[in-house]
């Protein structure tokens, strides 16, 4: 039996050396794939090792263990092959909230097996308390962000004075973890003022965050739901949770910041209501401006007669699915002798890397992948812009408009173009929820409807020209 | 105070991981490629689910008739293998996009 301990102390070890080189070749593009099949291997080897690890007095349980876990994974599996690439943000999210709410689970009933008359102010009771709170957050959190990326919340639902409200709740579920701690014994009725009070902070804490930057929330509980983990590895004294929760909750929050880095914004100004609280002040410019509306045969001779033509794709491609349409376009284009290329935002879509994801699986070459600042240089010299469904990344309030929320944010240039054709579904403005002056500009044109339906015509036009 | 005293001594090694771990975990991750953010962080998040493990323990250490334990527990493990599961599928699913780019690129 000591043998077998030491082995599996052992094993556990080989697990966090899989995770840390799993999420060191996660981070560079050709090791990446294998890099996610290390850790995943870990991941095994860790609940294999849990699995086995000698427990005195254990009843183990294995049927309903192995039952659990094969429901998981067989509903992750078939979640994971059916979803679309286009719902991926969402997707990680309400996995994250998943994760968050088992720590939750494990915490709730950690507190419960806590015989009643130990006294709460120990080092165990607190991280329970603490892996409580956080797996809360986590959970509720992630299913705001996962229901406003699904759009079943706009970000119209305003909660009331968000600011003071969520400083109200921290206190609150700070305080209730305090005085259940401070009581002479556990009392369980405690645990679940505190459960309840996390969840609702957990709401408040997301709800009031515009919808364009729920990556950056995501990535934020993401590292939550690492600390969580950490924690409730604490109370088992278990290494792999311990070393594999702060890992990804360090490098979640790097990652954090490496986003509001990639949108020019601080992680401060994300969370303490960016877009949605200032989004009021620049609504009413739109004013009674005219936009000027295009035909699909009037874009479509531009196309076929320019020399250079720029596509500069955002969420609505996404929506629309069109990313193999747009392709098809391209090809087109570039069999009548036209150079096009395509200008990725490196936040356009909902998350980072999104469009890249999208264009990569419709089998665009890289090298007709623009990175910002490559394509900026490009575009005085261009005939044409066709702008597929992206708004707030070729929005020039960003840099003239100090009001602008989103001022600061680099973004396309696509102005400086002969031409710019804005395809999209109507005037409405984008996902921050701000009116953008580039679709007013005496350059542009709008083709109003789906994007998929009106590429597919563009490419009909572009054939009978 | 005792307690957390006693608390701190004896998990000494468990807090020494900890602080390498966070520093670890940042030094990792200072450079990445933007195309990269989407699914690190989704492979990042299915690390995230090893709270699988303590939810493992937390049921194998369970009495079959603690029905709050059991139900609880086994909707933990469940839940978390999903978080752990779905997260590498569906990270391996984006990357293996960047691969074909890679082929239709030599």
């Amino acid at each position: 039996m000591e043998a077998l301990t030491t082995l599996l102390n052992y094993t556990y070890l080989v697990s966090i050396i899989l995770f840390i080189i799993g999420l060191k070749k996660l981070s560079h593009p050709e090791t990446a794939r294998k890099g996610n099949l290390m850790a995943a291997a870990g991941m095994g080897l860790a609940i294999l090792t849990s699995l086995i690890y000698p427990i005195e007095g254990a009843n183990n349980n294995y049927i309903w263990i192995l039952g659990a876990l094969i429901v998981g994974a067989t509903i992750g599996l078939g979640v994971a092959k059916k979803i679309k690439m286009t719902a991926m943000p969402e997707m990680v999210s309400l996995f994250n909230g998943l994760g968050g709410a088992s720590t939750m689970l494990v915490a709730l009933v950690e507190f419960y097996n806590y015989p009643a008359a130990t006294d709460p102010l120990n080092g165990q009771m607190i991280t329970t308390a603490f892996a409580l709170f956080v797996g809360s957050i986590s959970f509720t959190g992630s299913m705001i962000a996962y229901g406003k990326l699904q759009g079943f919340l706009r970000d119209s639902l305003v909660l009331p004075a968000p600011q003071v409200l969520n400083i109200v709740m921290l206190v609150l579920s700070i305080g209730a973890g305090a005085f259940l701690l401070s009581q002479p014994e556990i009392n369980f009725n405690y645990v679940l003022i505190l459960l309840a009070l996390s969840l609702v902070y957990g709401v408040t804490f997301v709800t009031p965050i515009g919808g364009g930057d729920m990556p950056v929330v995501i990535s934020l509980l993401n590292s939550f739901t690492g600390i969580g983990a950490a924690l409730a590895g604490l109370i088992y004294g278990n290494q792999v949770m311990i070393f594999g929760g702060i890992l990804v909750g360090a490098s979640g929050t790097i990652l954090t910041v490496l986003m509001c880095n990639a949108m020019n914004r601080s992680l401060f100004n994300v969370v303490i209501g960016g877009f949605s609280s200032s989004g009021k002040a620049a609504a009413g410019t739109d004013g009674d401006q005219v936009a000027k509306e295009a035909t699909a045969t009037d874009v479509a001779i531009q196309l076929k007669y320019a020399q250079k033509a720029i596509i500069v794709p955002g969420y609505g491609l996404a929506v629309a699915q069109a990313q193999h349409t747009i392709h098809e376009l391209e090809k087109i284009l570039a069999e009548e002798g036209v150079d096009v290329k395509y200008a990725i935002h490196p936040v356009a879509g909902r998350m980072p890397g999104h469009m890249n994801v999208l264009l990569a699986e419709a089998d665009v070459p890289y090298e007709n992948l623009l990175e910002l600042e490559a394509a900026n240089k490009e575009f005085p010299s261009t005939d044409i812009v066709l702008v597929v469904g992206a708004n707030d990344v070729v929005n020039p309030a960003a840099k003239v408009d100090e009001s602008s929320p989103i001022y600061g944010m680099p973004i396309l240039d696509v102005e400086l173009a002969k031409n710019v054709v804005v395809m999209k579904r109507s005037m409405n403005p984008g996902y921050a929820g701000i009116q953008n002056p580039l679709f007013f500009g005496e350059k542009t044109k709008m083709l109003f409807g789906d994007a998929k339906k009106s590429i597919q015509k563009l490419i009909e036009e572009v054939g009978n020209i | 105070m005792d307690i957390i005293l006693q608390f701190l001594n004896e998990n000494l090694t468990m807090i020494y991981l900890l602080v390498f771990a966070s520093y670890l975990g940042m030094e990792i991750i200072s450079k990445v490629p933007t195309v990269l953010h989407t699914p690190l962080m989704s492979g990042a998040n299915a690390i995230s689910g090893v709270v699988v493990i303590g939810a493992i323990y937390l049921l194998r250490q369970s009495a079959p008739n603690d029905y709050f334990a059991m139900i609880l527990g086994l909707l933990g493990i469940t839940l978390a293998t999903i978080n752990v599961v779905g997260g590498f599928a569906v990270t391996n699913r984006m990357l293996e996009m960047f691969n074909k780019k890679k082929k239709a690129k030599s």
